[in-house]
């Protein structure tokens, strides 16, 4: 009878009646409800909450709707980037990640009993394996900077070397979070300017592809460089230039890392994040984060002589922090499982061509946006070698100036980054123009860009 | 259950056995003995440092994993590792089934022969095997 629960309730959403809580307290031993929260001192017990008074629903509906219409964000032209990147994401993803039985962060306590959960991690680790060129990989970390401040601990357990090499470009989000694990770990960070700076105390040198400033890489001579030091090559590579770009694993890499968000859906309040790690074989053990294998029944194929059915476990735990406490090997055992998700069905869907299909009208795109911005008078965009999705603009006024004289005209610019070290990012702006990004914003920005010229 | 604990042996109490190579000789043999094999289950890694290491009595020098933990190895004592069982790179299984004789470890030369009169005889190290 569910209309008697509510019957005597204070409140229609709480179940329990008045005579329900003083048979709950009697069977407690308790006079009244405040008893229970006796240890609590009473300044504490009963805050008072200022908030105006109650909406109905109609009206609660209104004002929510109208604080959402304020948010143009998704309407108006944005040229940001800088390591959050919007794609074109088939809808497909979207339509299959929203079935419930996905909606969880976690593997199960009993991972084997959910054997579609280990088979998405086991499709997941194989597509960025295959991305990345690399033997092996996790079903996931946090985010880019966690994934490769892992690949800086894992550099420093196989070397049994204190201190890692960060070349610049690279994001500073990426780095600070480098700088933060380091710290816990007693490690020391170097950021480089030059690959000169390279030593042999150095247990890696992370490399970003593309770098920070939107630059490819040349990854080659860096991995001989730092196999010669003894180090490994760590590089944070974007997923979805390596439809276009050689893969890591292939010039040398020995970790690789990056984000996958941008694949998965789109970026919102800079998040969920996805960190991507893979590795080369000879640091299997060292993995941080939670490995699917694959396998097959033995039982079954013994007794009844059919092919043995294929399974699906988490393997090489050995070294996990449940087992290992304070010496395992990471101290993560959570996976971004939906958002793995997500990006497996993204790259699934789109498939090897299609991924390259997508990276190169990116570039395409991106490059006639530059072609068209560098021929306004006024206007430089200086290149610091072939680059993929993102390009510096030098206008003819100062970059914080450029920048807020577009957002009175309603278009977000690229990242201010004129505080940057590096010559060609002075008074600049780091624009990013993806497959995502409408014509017609482009159009908007020029002809903005063109009246600003004007002005001065 | 009754444990092998070989009489010619030297053990710890981190359930280690060393055994000299000859009578005046600086050169012993290391392994696991049968309960701690026991104990870890079926070996599946062992994690072992170069040729020419220095070793100092009862801190780590390697690791050794089963498929349900990894354990670390802990010199018997001071001493230059000088030589590790190749084989076990492709059967770590012979730690389980032949724990004191092809399962054997690692070699080390002695730096100091009188940290071996600080080791247990097979009597002394059966008392600290736990019964159950």
């Amino acid at each position: 009878m569910p209309s008697s629960t509510t019957v005597g309730s204070p409140h229609p959403y709480i179940p329990a009646t008045d005579a329900d809580r003083k048979r709950m307290l009697a069977r407690v031993g308790v006079d009244e409800l405040d008893a229970l929260f006796a240890d609590l001192p009473a300044a504490f017990r009963d805050p008072l909450i200022d908030l105006p008074p109650a909406l109905t629903e109609p009206e609660l509906i209104a004002l929510l709707s109208a604080r959402a219409a304020e948010n143009a964000a998704s309407a108006r032209p944005s040229f940001l980037g800088a390591g959050a990147y919007r794609r074109s994401v088939p809808s497909v993803v979207s339509h299959l990640t929203s079935r419930s039985e996905f909606v969880t962060a976690y593997t199960p306590y009993q991972p084997e009993i959910s054997q579609g959960t280990l088979q998405s991690g086991f499709e997941f680790q194989s597509v960025v394996c295959e991305l990345t060129g690399m033997d092996i990989s996790n079903t996931g970390l946090y985010d880019v900077a966690s994934a490769t401040a892992e690949g800086c601990l894992l550099a420093t357990r196989v070397t049994k070397r204190s201190a890692v090499a960060l070349l610049e470009p690279i994001h500073p989000g990426t780095a600070e979070v480098v700088g933060t694990y380091a710290g816990g770990a007693g490690l020391n960070v170097d950021r480089l300017s030059s690959v000169d700076q390279l030593t042999d105390e150095h247990a890696c040198l992370v490399v970003q592809q593309p770098d920070f400033l939107g630059t490819i890489v040349d990854l080659e001579p860096l991995g001989r460089l730092v196999h010669e030091h003894g180090g490994l090559l760590v590089t944070v590579a974007d997923p979805f230039a390596l439809g276009l770009l050689q893969a890591p694993g292939d010039a040398g890499a020995d970790i690789v890392t990056g984000e996958g968000r941008d694949l998965a859906g789109a970026p919102a309040f800079g998040g969920p994040s996805l960190g991507l790690f893979a590795a080369g074989l000879p640091y299997m053990r060292q993995m941080p984060g939670r490995i699917v294998g694959r396998t097959h029944e033995l039982r079954n194929a013994e007794s009844s002589g059919e092919e043995p059915r294929t399974g699906y476990v988490l393997t090489l735990q050995a070294r996990e922090q449940f087992i290992r406490r304070e010496r395992a090997t990471s101290n993560v055992s959570t996976a971004q499982a939906l958002i793995a998700l997500a990006f497996t069905i993204a790259v699934q869907a789109l498939g090897p061509r299609g991924l390259r299909e997508s990276a190169e009208l990116c570039y395409q795109r991106a490059h006639d946006a530059a072609r068209r911005v560098a021929a306004l008078r006024g206007y430089d965009v200086p290149e610091r070698g072939p680059w993929f999705q993102e390009f510096l603009v030098r206008g003819p006024v100062p970059a914080g100036e450029l920048a807020a004289r577009l957002s009175k005209r309603g278009i977000t610019a690229g990242l201010d980054v004129s505080n940057r070290a590096e010559p060609e990012a002075r008074n600049s702006l780091l624009f990013a123009v993806t497959e995502a990004t409408p014509d017609g914003h482009v159009d908007a920005l020029v002809e903005a860009l063109a009246s600003i010229g004007d002005e001065v | 259950m009754e444990y092998q604990t070989p009489e010619n042996l030297l053990y710890t109490a981190d359930h280690e056995w060393l055994r000299r190579e000859g009578e005046d000789s600086d050169e012993v043999t290391v392994g696991i003995t049968e309960f701690a094999q026991e104990q870890l289950g079926d070996v599946v890694y062992l994690e072992l440092p170069a040729d020419g290491t220095a070793l100092s009595v009862g801190q780590p020098f390697g690791e050794i994993e089963s498929a349900k933990t990894v354990a670390e190895l802990f010199a018997p004592v001071s001493g230059e590792l000088i030589g590790s069982n190749g084989e076990l790179e492709d059967r770590p299984e012979l730690v389980n089934e032949s724990p004191y004789g092809e399962g054997w470890i690692v070699r080390v030369r002695l730096s100091d022969a009188a940290e071996l009169d600080g080791l247990l005889d097979a009597d002394a190290y059966r008392e600290l095997i736990p019964e159950d």
